[in-house]
Order: structure tokens, then sequence, then C-alpha cells
């Protein structure tokens, strides 16, 4: 099961009176470095949750090619890859522990995959150090190759460079646009504009639940996010 | 598929814990820290008891499944605080794996710490109450398992859907102790009946018969709410 | 529903109204006299109890596994509701034992199985008010499983009570042995489910209403975007 866009129409989520979500139409295609922008509450966590199919919409629909996570079945998970801020790592196995865990769980040949994403990571040498010991840094880079070990089409991220140093957020933006240049979704969800600036190919600025403008990015983000969204 | 992915869960938590041991130490402390208690708060020599009218082998047999349901509600709490302390619960949900699966292996790990601790605790109180446990193994033992089953099959689902609460410390018991009354009299009723002298065995048989029941009810209702309840 | 609201809510007044007169006029039970007739209210109650959970398990499997609203509106209010009759049973309960034989409590399988009924219904209650966000669907585990368990209490509970040696008095009034007695049960339990019938549509017409507001307050917003 494989896609080239995700379509999002008028989706909605809400909880109780509060809305987390208010009518959201998006389309976003291979190749796209997608920035979802907005300050915090603006909905970006939850539009990511309704991406990685983990949170259900109540209203309108999200469509990975021309199907629904529900006609699209388990087998659309194995294309779709998450990193949120939190790491999804286990603290207390190693760097190898934790991505064979997450290898074989995603049906993969454990021992080559995870050869090749610990030298991407970096962490070859430390890879049989609990990640309870790593640094900030580290675990983000090892969070960031166990989200794409089984090479997904749609790769969802959202606020993975808090608390990353100056080397670290580079080398992240580099991995990021092989992949788009590869043919991968990759959708960033962050407040941090200068981040966003040099990286993100297309922007979708969010205050509310609401989409305020879907646009190619330009030089001088922060103006147009100001002059967009406004101070909030 | 299935299966195997259930495995794979085992077998992480398997290796999370060997690293420490600490929620097999813990809970088998805990396990007899409450036997002590309420020994000394329950039950009095074997004179006045029986002058009472309070037949001692009741005490035995109430002691034993108040400590392994009280131990095993900290080690279920335990067991998923685990999986929500780097949000690794969203990554397992997120894999291409049946989300029942998920819910299989957690089981099965609180299943082989509770036998860990019931291999503890039935030497333990045979000894402290003279009390012939080990002679009536080849019922006591059906009598166990079918009884920690049915209590970690209710227990797994209510601690996993409740991860995301705020007071879920104490909502795990309130929600689950009403309903694993019947197996905490079934399995108290069911040893009592084979500590008797003479030993009552169509009544333990009979209490039996309603566990395997109550384990085929309620492992099946488990596996179907497990995912609508933790998808949002 | 909404035209049968008035004329029902006429009729099931003049059922409590007509009620106390049957009551007196029933004859006196032989060894209890007087103190029995708190059975007239005492048992229509866990009549409504129990027909409050059959409805609040029912549309909590709907709402967990078809994610419906109105399903879960109607599992909360019969859940209220279920609590609200259990709480008569159990005051009218102990008062009754009390007086009538002596002791609060019997142990008997009924009175067990209906405050463990009571109990998972009040957690559902605790689950939906403490539970943080997504407590529907929580409290619907706990309405649906609650609802599968009570045929293993009812079992458990019965053997149970067997078994142990209990020096308990429990007769048995419903079984008919009373002449005369029919009357003032049937307008009774006639009236007391009609209240909870009554009950129910006004309590999820309640959660119906705070349902549109809310989605009054989302319209809203989006009409201020």
């Amino acid at each position: 099961m494989d896609f080239d866009s995700v379509r999002l129409t008028d989706v909605s989520r809400h909880f109780g009176r509060r809305r987390a979500l208010s009518r959201i139409s998006l389309t976003v295609r291979t190749g796209d470095i997608v920035g979802l922008l907005g300050p915090n509450g603006a909905g970006k966590s939850t539009l990511i949750g309704v991406l990685a199919t983990l949170v259900n919409p109540t209203g309108g629909d999200v469509r990975y090619g021309q199907h629904t996570a529900r006609e699209a079945g388990p087998g659309l998970r194995q294309r779709i890859g998450l990193l949120a801020h939190e790491l999804h790592l286990y603290p207390e196995l190693t760097a190898r522990q934790n991505l064979t865990f997450f290898a074989e769980l995603y049906g993969l040949d454990a021992r080559t995959t995870i050869v090749a994403a610990l030298e991407r990571a970096a962490l070859t040498d430390r890879a049989d150090d609990p990640v309870l010991g790593f640094s900030r840094g580290m675990r983000q880079r090892l969070g960031l190759e166990r989200a794409l070990l089984h090479g997904p089409r749609l790769v969802l991220l959202d606020e993975p460079f808090t608390g990353l140093d100056d080397g670290s957020v580079g080398a992240a933006c580099d991995r990021l646009r092989q992949l788009a240049a590869a043919g991968a979704i990759v959708i960033v969800a962050t407040h941090d504009l200068d981040l966003a600036d040099g990286l993100v190919t297309r922007v979708a600025l969010l205050r509310d639940g609401r989409l305020l403008s879907d646009e190619p990015a330009v030089t001088g983000l922060r103006a147009r996010y100001r002059s967009v969204v406004g101070h909030v | 598929m299935f299966f195997r992915t259930a495995l794979l869960v085992l077998r992480k938590d398997f290796a999370i814990e060997i690293k420490s041991f600490e929620l097999v130490s813990t809970t088998l402390f805990f396990a007899v820290g409450c036997v002590v208690v309420f020994a000394f708060a329950l039950v009095s020599f074997a004179g006045e008891a029986a002058a009472a009218g309070r037949k001692p082998e009741d005490a035995a047999a109430a002691i034993l499944w108040i400590a392994l349901l009280f131990a095993g509600t900290l080690a279920l709490g335990r067991t998923f605080e685990r999986e929500r302390y780097g949000e690794t619960i969203r990554a397992l949900l997120l894999a291409p794996a049946p989300r029942p699966a998920l819910y299989v292996g957690k089981l099965l790990g609180i299943l082989c710490l509770l036998g860990l601790t019931e291999l503890l605790l039935v030497p333990l109180i045979a000894l402290l109450f003279n009390a012939p446990l080990l002679t009536q193994l080849t019922l006591l033992l059906p009598l166990l398992v079918f009884g920690t089953v049915g209590f970690a099959a209710v227990g797994t689902l209510f601690a996993a859907m409740l991860m995301r609460a705020r007071t879920r410390d104490v909502m795990l018991p309130i929600l689950l102790y009403p309903i694993t009354i019947p197996v905490i009299i079934a399995g108290v009723r069911g040893t009592s009946a084979l500590l008797t002298s003479p030993r009552d065995e169509p009544t333990a048989i009979m209490w039996l018969a309603i566990l395997v029941c109550f384990d085929v009810v309620f492992v099946t209702l488990s596996l179907w709410t497990f995912e609508p309840l933790m998808t949002e | 529903m909404k035209k049968l609201f008035v004329p029902l809510t006429i009729v099931t007044a003049a059922l409590f109204a007509y009620a106390p007169v049957a009551i007196a006029g029933a004859p006196y039970e032989s060894t209890m006299l007087l103190v029995q007739k708190i059975f007239y209210f005492h048992v229509p109650s866990w009549m409504g109890m129990y027909s409050a959970i059959a409805v609040c398990g029912g549309a909590s499997a709907v709402h967990l596994f078809k994610n419906r609203p109105a399903a879960d509106r109607l599992a909360v209010s019969a859940a209220e509701l279920a609590v609200m009759f259990g709480a008569i049973g159990l005051v009218t309960g102990p008062l009754w034992g009390r007086k009538a034989w002596g002791v609060w409590w019997s142990w008997d399988v009924r009175t067990d199985m209906a405050f463990l009924m009571w109990l998972v219904f009040v957690a559902y209650l605790l689950v939906r008010t403490y539970g943080g966000p997504g407590s529907d669907k929580l409290a619907a585990a706990m309405g649906l499983f609650g609802t599968a368990v009570s045929p293993f209490v009812y079992v458990s509970v019965n053997i149970w009570r067997t078994v142990h040696p209990l020096n308990t008095v429990v007769p048995e009034l419903i079984g008919g042995s009373m002449p005369g007695a029919g009357l003032p049960f049937a307008v009774s339990s006639f009236a007391f489910l009609l209240l909870f019938a009554l009950l129910l549509a006004l309590r999820v017409n309640l959660a119906s209403r705070q349902a549109v507001l809310d989605e009054l307050y989302l319209a809203e917003e989006d009409g201020a975007a």
C-alpha cells in the first residue's frame, strides 16, 4: 500500500467545547517539506495525530492517495513514520536494542537496517549503551532514525528539534532534505521560525485550530508569519 | 503476525526488566509485605480462632488472593508507566501490527510477573499458616492460572486505557476491583475448599469452571475493545 | 416522545399519589407488620436500577464501537439514574432489615449483587468526572464490562452465600405468598419504572441540549474567524 499525496478535506476535531482543529483542508505531495507553523495551542500536534491515524477527526476526512485510513487498513501504518517531542525510545534499553525492537515490529531484516541506521545517526560506537545516558542530541538522532527505519512515505515530526544544538539541527535538516528528495512527504510541526526558514518548501500557518494560509515558502518567513498569524 | 508481535512486545519487556529487575523485586517484596500486614491484622492464633468459629484455612486463602490483587494492581500501573514515559505507546500503536496483539503482549508480561509472585507466595503462605497448599497443586495451579488470567485480562485493558488519564493511579483500582470481584470470590472460595479437611474437590472444580468462563468472556471483550479505547 | 412526556408525568404523579393509599390498604405481613411495607418502594427502586444498568450497558457498547455521541449521552444518563435508584435501594434495604430482623446487612445474594453493581456504576461516574479528556470512552468500557460481569457476580455471590455458613433471614415475599400484596406492588413498580423512563428522557434531553450548546460555541468560533 503506497500513496503519493495526502489530502485533508474539512478536517475538524473538537474535545467538548474546545475546538482543536477547525475545517482544515490541505494537500501534501511527495517531495514536499511542509512546515506546520503556529503559536502554542494552534492545533499542530492534533493535526499530526490525525495524519498519523492516531487521532480520529470528528469531521471531514483524510485520504492517503485514494483511500481513507479505515479503507487502507493496518498496512497504511507501514508507510507512516512519526517522531514527536518525547522521542519514543525506551530509556532502559540500548540504542541497538531499541532499533532492533522496532525493526522487528515492522517486519524488517533487523541486522542490515540497524547497522545502516546507527551509522546515519553517528551512534555506532555508542550502540550498546543505554539510551538513558545519551544527550538530548544523541537521543534525537536515534529517535529520528528509529522513525525512519521502515522507509516511510509520510514522515511526521512534531517539535523534534527543541533543545538541540546547532550542529544536530543542521544534520537533521540535511537528513530531511534527503528524504524529500527521495520521494517522501515530510511534515514538520514547529514553532521555531528560524529552523523552518531554511528547511521547508511549503508553509501552513495555523492559529486556534484554523488554517490561515497554505503557501510556498519564501525568504523572510518570520515577517510573513507575523503578518498572517499576528502577535498572539 | 499477531503472535509474533505479542512475543516481540513480551521479549522487549523482558529485556527492559533484566536490566534492573525493578518491577520484579519491588512487586515480590510488596506482596510479601501485604501477606505480613494481613496476617497480623486478620489472623488470631489457632485456639482463639477456633473458639470464635473462624476457620484458619479461610485466612490463608484470602490473604493469598488479596496480596495478589494488590501487588497485581501496582504492577499493572507501573508496566504501563514504562510505555507512557517516552510516549512509546504511540510508536507501538503506529506500527502496522494489529493492536490487540499489543494487548496480548502486555498481558503475557503481567502474567509472567504475577506467576513469579505466586511462586513465592504459595510456599510462603503454606509455611506461615501451616496450610497444606503445596499438596493441592493439581487443583490449586489451575485455580491460580485461570484466576490470574481473569484479573490480568481486565487489568491490562483498564491500565492501558487509563494511561492518558490524569488520575490513573487511583482510577485503576476503582474500576478494576468491582469487575474482578467474581475472580476473587472464586479464587478464595476455591482455594479455601482445597484447604478444608477433608478437602472439597467438587466445590473447587465448580469455582474453577466459573473462572474459566470468566476468562473466556473477558479476554474476548478486552481484545474487542482494546483498539477503540486506545485511539482517540 | 415529547408529546407523551406530559401525559406520562401526570400518570406517574397519579400513581405515586395513589401508591401510599394502596400500600396502606395492603394486608400486614405476618412477622414484620408495618415495617415490611417499605418493600413496596424498596424492590421497585432495584427494578429501576437494573433497568438503568441494562440501558447503560447497551448504550456503552454502541458508543464504544460505533462512536455515537447520542449513545454516550444515553449511557451517562442511565448510569446516573442507576446510582440514584441504587442509593434509594441501599438506604431502604438496611432500614428494613434492621427493623425487621435485627441486622443492618444480611449478606444475601440479592443485596450483595445490588451493592456491587451500584459500586460499578459509581465507578463509571467517577471515571467520567475525573478521567480527563476522552473519559467518555473509558466510562463506556466500564459500563460495558460492568454489565457483562453481572451474571458472574450473581453466580459467584450466590454460591458463595450458600457455601459460607451464615445466619440470615430473608423471606421470599415476591414469590406471591401474600395475597393482597399484588396491587400495591404493581402500582409502585409501574410508578417507579415510569419515573425511570421519564427521568431518563429528561436527563438525555439535558445532555442533548448541552451538546447543541457545544456545537453552537464551536460554530460561533468558526463564524468569528
